[in-house]
């Protein structure tokens, strides 16, 4: 098993479509031990989590609170974890103005909160849980392709951006202490949070004629398949990548 | 399993998940127009329902019950 005696941390869970929910499904069949954070509705996260193969802990983490991510540390060892091996970062969040065609409008408070949630989260989070990880450790985030400019997707394309930058940033800065910061670049799923992207199905036709290998827009297992390989000790010299699950989208022209 | 004791049941489930007064359900009551449950709430409404009767309801049926009569008319087919 690609995660056995691994304990793994994975943010993002809110649905059985949450790409985070098949990771944490994933690595408990590598044999990983999983803790998870909710946000915003913890009763609903808690009932997600139950539908694991094996139920697992949920601690509240809205990873732009400082105190929730101060307390962190001490609270995943609160549920049996003395340590970390695997951080999973599944977290971006923008006001309605920051998504849809409005990119020209959208003000900077707005844009600040998407940055901020999508893009500083990944830092923070990955500092939060730091003393976990003092034997090293991989921490893995979600972007969508943020080296183009797609229709809709807009500020969350730039906070993409950046995300894509921090985990470079968070590869030199942590490499020395053994820890390993990747990618994984999915296609577009239906998942809650495509869901609330106005103007999702804008990506939906071409990604499925134009990649080599198709993409089926609800299967979340390819993408979480790459997201626990990144976690497991497979990739052990890959630091600041980006890995694409696209079907190969990205590779070919129209 | 009766329909009325379905509509009693989402009215005991959208009590605790969105603070809905359960006098406030019946039938025809649209959930996101006359109950204002919002699309997070709604989909622990589904969640919730799931593991009370016992179904599954798939992602594609959930934008089809648009009241609380879809839904146990739903569940009802289900059980």
């Amino acid at each position: 098993m690609l995660l056995e005696g691994k304990s793994v941390l994975v943010t993002g869970v809110i649905t059985e479509q949450s790409i985070a929910f098949n990771v944490a499904k994933l690595a408990q069949e590598q044999g990983a031990k999983v803790v998870l954070t909710g946000f915003p509705r913890m009763s609903l996260v808690e009932r997600i989590a139950k539908r694991l193969p094996q139920e697992a802990a949920v601690l509240e983490l809205d990873a732009t609170n400082p105190e929730q991510l101060g307390s962190l540390a001490d609270r995943v060892r609160g549920v049996g974890f003395d340590s970390l091996d695997g951080v999973v970062h599944a977290i971006a969040f923008g006001p309605q103005s920051v998504l849809g065609g409005g990119f020209l409008d959208a003000p900077w408070e707005d844009v600040s909160k998407a940055v901020q949630a999508s893009t500083y989260s990944y830092k923070a989070l990955a500092m939060a849980t730091l003393p976990l990880m003092e034997k090293g450790g991989s921490i893995v985030g979600l972007t969508f392709d943020a080296s183009i400019a797609w229709p809709v997707y807009d500020w969350m394309g730039v906070a993409k951006a950046g995300l894509e930058s921090t985990s470079r940033y968070l590869a030199r800065y942590l490499g020395p202490k053994g820890i390993r910061s990747n990618l994984v670049s999915a296609g577009p799923l239906r998942t809650m949070a495509a869901k609330s992207i106005p103007g999702f199905e804008k990506f939906e036709e071409s990604w499925v004629e134009r990649a080599p290998l198709g993409w089926a827009l609800t299967d979340t297992e390819p993408t979480a398949k790459a997201v626990v390989a990144l976690l497991s000790s497979w990739f052990p010299a890959t630091t600041g990548e980006i890995i694409h699950v696209d079907g190969g989208y990205h590779a070919v022209g129209a | 399993m009766t329909k009325e004791e379905i509509v009693t049941g989402l009215a005991e489930i959208l009590e605790e998940v969105a603070g809905v007064n359960p006098d406030d359900v019946s039938e025809e009551k649209s959930f996101t127009d006359d109950l204002d449950v919002d699309s997070l709430s709604m989909v622990e409404v589904v969640v919730a329902a799931e593991e009370r009767f016992g179904v599954k309801i798939p992602d594609d049926e959930v934008q089809n019950l648009r009241t609380v009569g879809d839904a146990a008319d739903f569940v009802l087919k289900q059980a």
